[in-house]
């Protein structure tokens, strides 16, 4: 019981996931300025922001539901924390999981953009609900793409429902990325990352100009900070479980260790410049394109995957 | 100094709000954000709803119309916030003192910690009032 705890308060939960969560937003925010020629924040800028929030007056909106409205921040970061513990524990070696802790993964991932769709309908903002109606059509969107893709992992690694099997068999022949359907497959997660962490160019659920932070609208203080805090963790969780599926998981052995934290840093390096170059699209042509091109492709990749290729 | 002060002054989120300006303050905020001058150098950035903002930036003349908009703004945002009056129309009224919708200047309705004058005012005078204030604070 007590190692279950430190497993999700200390490492490779809360605490762990937080600062490294918190490091992969700075770097982002830093890649970004550097892409526009301008000098960053500093290195402690996370935690500033965090602390600065918490230490805030909270706001609660009168009308609505209050207690929803309260709670929706809290299980956003729950659904954040253990979804870390679940993909870093195989991906760290420190326990294997348990047979078909994929498909529990999967669910776990959607539950911080619930909440925040929770959170965003219990205030009784307008705008708020807007932002809200987005990101539930952003979910059907990139879901489908999503789970086509894991469909064309699971095949290519021998019908292997755990991730520690997953890992295992790329450690054994090859990673994934090397072959043409993995290749297919690994630009669609990325397309389905930046709709999940709500990034440019897929981030009209929070569009700043035109529905003023759109589901985030009416947080404040502690519960923005909590939102922020699950933020930084999914920055580092989906990335991670990138790296688990398609480029063999991590190795702490010696100078392989440098190599694994670089895959991750790779993969966010990956996700800024697609948010960097790219404008913000509207919902109708963000679900044309997940559920047309990316479809298309993920299957393609399925066929591929049957194919032996 | 303690570390809840040092948080804040490092990262200051800013609201802006047009209480009936002529636009070219604003034009002139949105500067602070370019390549040039960067103020996300400092941790401050433009955010897009009051509730998240630490700073209360108001352009233009209080007119009578945004009277009480701008009360009720305020009344929005998450205490403590630092309301800092850019230009000469938030500082004094300027040409639009004799105005029948002039229902200013700003400190008449809500409390300004700061002000900048200026017709615009230049970036860099911004910059420089801010970090005027918080070197005070």
């Amino acid at each position: 019981m007590g190692k279950e705890i430190f497993y999700f308060l200390i490492f490779p939960g809360l605490l762990f996931s937080g600062i490294v969560g918190g490091f992969l937003s700075w770097f982002d925010r830093k890649i970004t300025a550097r892409v526009q020629f301008r000098q960053g924040p500093p290195l402690l800028q996370p935690l500033y922001d965090f602390i600065k929030l918490l230490t805030k007056e909270t706001l609660i909106p009168k009308r609505g539901s209050q207690l929803t409205f309260l709670i929706a921040p809290i299980l956003a970061l729950f659904g954040a924390v253990i979804s870390s513990v679940f993909v870093l524990l195989p991906l760290f070696g420190i326990k294997t999981g348990f047979l078909g802790d994929l498909i529990v993964i999967i669910y776990l991932l959607n539950i911080p953009s619930l909440s925040y769709m929770i959170g965003a309908l219990a205030s009784g903002n307008p705008l708020a609900a807007v932002g809200a109606s987005r990101e539930m059509k952003l979910i059907l969107s990139y879901e489908v793409p999503f789970l086509l893709v894991l469909i064309s992992i699971i095949i290519k690694s021998e019908m292997s429902i755990k991730l520690s099997e997953i890992i295992a068999f790329q450690t054994a022949n090859g990673a994934f990325i090397g072959s043409i359907s993995g290749v297919i497959g690994f630009i669609v997660v990325l397309m389905c990352i930046q709709a999940k962490l709500g990034l440019v160019p897929f981030d009209m659920a929070e569009g700043e100009g035109e529905i003023c932070d759109g589901i985030t609208i009416e947080f404040s203080g502690t519960t923005y900070a909590l939102v922020t805090l699950a933020k930084y963790i999914m920055l580092f969780v989906l990335p991670a479980l990138v790296v688990a599926l398609f480029f063999a998981g991590m190795n702490f052995e010696g100078i392989n260790i440098l190599w694994s934290i670089l895959k991750v840093v790779l993969v966010v390096l990956l996700v800024t410049l697609v948010r960097n170059t790219n404008p913000r699209v509207r919902i109708d042509q963000a679900m044309r394109f997940f559920w047309i091109w990316m479809n298309l492709l993920a299957v393609v990749s399925i066929i591929l995957a049957i194919l032996g290729l | 100094m303690g570390f809840k002060e040092k948080c804040f002054k490092k990262s200051l989120w800013v609201f802006h709000m047009s209480a009936g300006s002529c636009n070219n303050c604003d034009i002139e905020i949105l500067d602070c954000l370019t390549p040039k001058f960067d103020i996300e150098r400092f941790g401050m950035k433009l955010v897009g709803s009051i509730r998240h903002a630490d700073v209360l930036l108001v352009t233009g003349i209080v007119t009578r119309k945004l009277l009480p908009r701008i009360k009720e703004v305020y009344d929005q945002a998450p205490k403590p916030i630092v309301v800092i009056a850019i230009g000469a129309c938030a500082c004094t009224g300027g040409m639009f003192k004799d105005s029948y919708t002039f229902k200013g200047p700003l400190d008449t309705v809500i409390p300004v910690d700061a002000y900048v004058p200026g017709c615009p005012p230049k970036p860099e005078a911004m910059l420089a009032g801010v970090v005027k204030f918080l070197n005070k604070k």
